[in-house]
């Protein structure tokens, strides 16, 4: 018998179109509970349905909102069945995320049903020291990529003595290619509150900030409703006083990750960093003791404190305990949020997790416009704080991308100098305008007119860059730039000295060309072209065409590809 | 200081979110009334307003396209499909058509990354396109407006 049937209604899961499948099964469903639930990170496969029943659950992928095949699904029909491919269950560890995608995320009594609070309950009954202690003990580090340790960060806030301590979540997930903390907070906002609760007990705040970015609409909404749920509890009453628990929304700025400047757009303000010290436990929020946790660490507090800090810190290495989350997306099979212990290698999360063909993947770039290109002859390096740093990239906050052998390394690098030079707040001359005069350089050599010496020019202001700037935006801007440098610099050198782009991807180094031999004279390109440069016996003239490449999706006999520029001609195979 | 910490200019943004939700952008006029609300001078909710990348300060289209730019859709060929719209409208990147039908935004990512490349209209999001998916889903939508006037 059916118990309920839950409909993954996190973001990624509305994109695909969970949406209308929820409506329609509610109408269809007669009797049956319809829940809406949150991601159980197998995103390839969405949406996704499970029926609970007595006789244990099912999951079925890819629905879509056809009468047909919902009914199928409440039939329990043998169809479109979802079984999570072998060796991702194998390598996958879910500790802090079991609860994905399993309760519905706004039910308090879901998650108190499945050990919810518990850690706060015990922590309620401890000194705030042996909370801090036991943090430390867990040796858990800050999961927003920098890898500061959780629990010196919060005896640097209990130790001051203040009127007013301000804990805040930062949840101003900017990266590009990131929804870590989108997803936690989407599908488990009492684990976060949770973690941030006990945190207040550990530390002596009594005001709480989440700041979230004003683009996760659902995860504010989710936070809301939580927030409203434990405030109506009790369960904010700490030392008998009532915690204030506040979600302010972003509006749209990188930099706001960083610290300082998050803590003046709290305050209202232009979010601008500021030189450190004084540290935000000195002088945060208004002045007062504040102290900033990213989205995952907290969510990693609940289990701490319930389980215990040893018992945390036997998963994972010795200098990088726990499991990490990691967005995976790219040139790979199966896409999604994963959660694996720290010390897995990066051939692991990429090939038997992602599921990416070896072979056909150069690189796979980590942490974002922060992080770096680590090359597929070092995926045998195990995931933690350390290794990563050692390779010139860095854990960040977990977007993982796998890049593909078809894809240009220098317009990678170029793309992240884009992202961070409109992110730079313009505050530092080094990071306003050094990373500009970077992406200048890389649009030089992307475009066909670089030379040798910009190369070294790279190189040059990267490292200037660097020294020269004051938040951690500037200080790791140049790194998607110094580690395609290092290990594709022969990528760099094809296009500054051959006018080469192997990938085909740089448009200034290909041209567009239509083979006679294949074409069949149908003509849909010379419609569709919007700058009218193809004549009637089907050539192209390329000092007309933008490389836009409508011709060559519309060709139906694949007659049409780029080229390289004055090079050899061939088409297709 | 009062003990509540949310001091009132820590509402400004709040505030400034508000009034683009109602309007759809913040206009000059806007910005002088929040302004002398709260106490400051102009040139400082100015530059609140010109910081953060979710304030407009032109009306939108009636359909607001966002091209995700993120990692994952830019390496599977996000560049294209904002030069297709860009043909296909005839507007540029954080443009609104003369009709104010469309707007044109290319964002840093909708956080849809499986669905790569991926475009958001008025929130509804669009993925795994292609020239002629994305060419269709106008289309559709001239449909709609031209049956509805």
């Amino acid at each position: 018998m059916i118990k309920r049937i839950k409909v993954g209604m996190a973001s990624c899961g509305i994109a695909a179109g969970a949406g209308e499948v929820l409506e329609l099964l509610q109408e269809m469903a007669g009797d049956n509970k319809v829940v809406e639930v949150g991601c159980i990170g197998h995103c390839y496969a969405e949406p996704l349905v499970e029926v609970e029943t007595d006789s244990g659950d099912y999951i079925f992928e890819k629905v879509q909102p056809k009468e047909e095949d919902l009914q199928k699904i409440i039939d329990l029909d043998e169809f479109s069945r979802f079984q999570p491919h072998s060796p991702r269950v194998d390598k996958e560890r879910q500790l802090i995320t079991s609860l994905a995608g399993k309760i519905v995320p706004t039910s308090l009594e879901e998650y108190r049903a499945n050990k919810g609070y518990e850690g706060l309950k015990k922590a309620l009954e401890m000194e705030p020291d042996a909370i801090v202690d036991e943090v430390k003990t867990s040796k858990l580090r800050g999961r927003g990529g920098g890898g500061f340790p959780t629990g010196l960060k919060w005896s640097f806030l209990a130790a001051k003595d203040s009127e007013q301590k301000v804990l805040i979540c930062n949840a101003d997930e900017g990266d590009p290619g990131a929804f870590m903390d989108r997803t936690l907070m989407e599908s488990l906002p009492h684990q976060v509150l949770e973690g941030m609760l006990i945190g207040a007990k550990a530390t002596g705040a009594r005001q709480l900030f989440i700041y979230c970015r004003a683009e996760y609409p659902l995860a504010v909404k989710n936070l809301n409703i939580a927030i409203e749920q434990i405030e109506k509890e009790g369960l904010n009453i700490i030392d008998g006083e009532p915690v204030k628990i506040m979600v302010k929304e972003g509006a749209g700025a990188f930099v706001c990750g960083e610290e300082t400047a998050l803590i003046h757009s709290l305050e209202g303000k232009r979010g601008t960093p500021r030189y450190r010290p004084p540290y935000p436990t000195d002088y945060g929020f208004h002045g007062y003791p504040s102290a900033i946790n990213n989205v995952e660490s907290f969510a990693n507090i609940p289990l701490i404190v319930r389980d215990g800090g040893e018992n945390f810190a036997a998963t994972g290495t010795e200098n990088s305990t726990g499991t990490k989350l990691f967005a995976l997306a790219g040139d790979l099979e199966y896409s999604g949020l994963v959660e694996v212990p720290m010390g897995i290698s990066i051939g692991e999360v990429v090939y038997d997790i992602g599921g990416a063909e070896p072979g056909s993947v150069k690189a796979v770039q980590i942490g974002g416009p922060s992080g770096g290109c680590i090359p597929a002859e070092h995926f045998d390096t195990p995931i933690d704080y350390d290794s990563l740093t050692s390779l010139g990239a860095i854990m960040g906050s977990g977007g993982l991308i796998v890049i593909g052998n078809n894809r240009c390394m220098v317009e990678t690098a170029r793309y992240f100098l884009e992202f961070t030079t409109r992110e730079s707040c313009g505050k530092c001359t080094f990071c306003r305008i050094g990373t500009k005069r970077m992406l200048e350089t890389l649009e030089r050599i992307t475009g066909g007119e670089g030379g040798p010496e910009d190369v070294e020019l790279l190189a040059d202001l990267g490292k200037k860059i660097i020294q020269g700037s004051l938040c951690g935006l500037g200080q790791t801007a140049p790194n998607p730039v110094l580690s395609t440098l290092k290990y594709f610099n022969n990528e760099y050198l094809a296009h500054v000295e051959e006018g080469h782009c192997a990938a085909m991807e740089c448009k200034a180094l290909v041209d567009v060309f239509i083979d006679r031999e294949t074409c069949i004279e149908c003509g849909q390109c010379i419609k569709n072209c919007p700058v009218d440069c193809i004549s009637e016996d089907y050539v192209i003239d390329n000092e007309i065409c933008t490389r836009c490449n409508s011709c060559i999706e519309v060709c139906p006999v694949d007659a049409i590809a780029r080229v390289a520029k004055g090079g050899e001609v061939s088409v297709g195979n | 200081m009062s003990k509540d910490l949310v001091a009132e200019k820590s509402n400004l943004i709040k505030v400034l979110q508000t009034e683009q939700k109602k309007e759809g952008f913040i206009s000059d006029a806007a910005i002088e009334r929040i302004a002398g609300e709260f106490n400051l001078p102009v040139v400082e909710v100015e530059g609140v307003v010109s910081f953060y990348t979710q304030f407009k300060r032109v009306p939108p289209g009636k359909y607001q396209i966002m091209v995700c730019d993120g990692t994952a859709c830019h390496i599977i060929g996000s560049t294209l499909i904002l030069n297709w719209l860009t043909d296909e409208l005839g507007i540029k990147d954080g443009e609104t058509d003369e009709e104010g039908l469309f707007s044109l935004e290319s964002v840093a990512c909708l956080g849809c990354c499986s669905l790569a490349p991926v475009i958001s209209i008025n929130g509804k999001v669009y993925g795994k396109l292609d020239r002629k998916k994305l060419l269709k889903i106008v289309a559709d939508f001239r449909k709609k407006e031209a049956a509805g006037s």
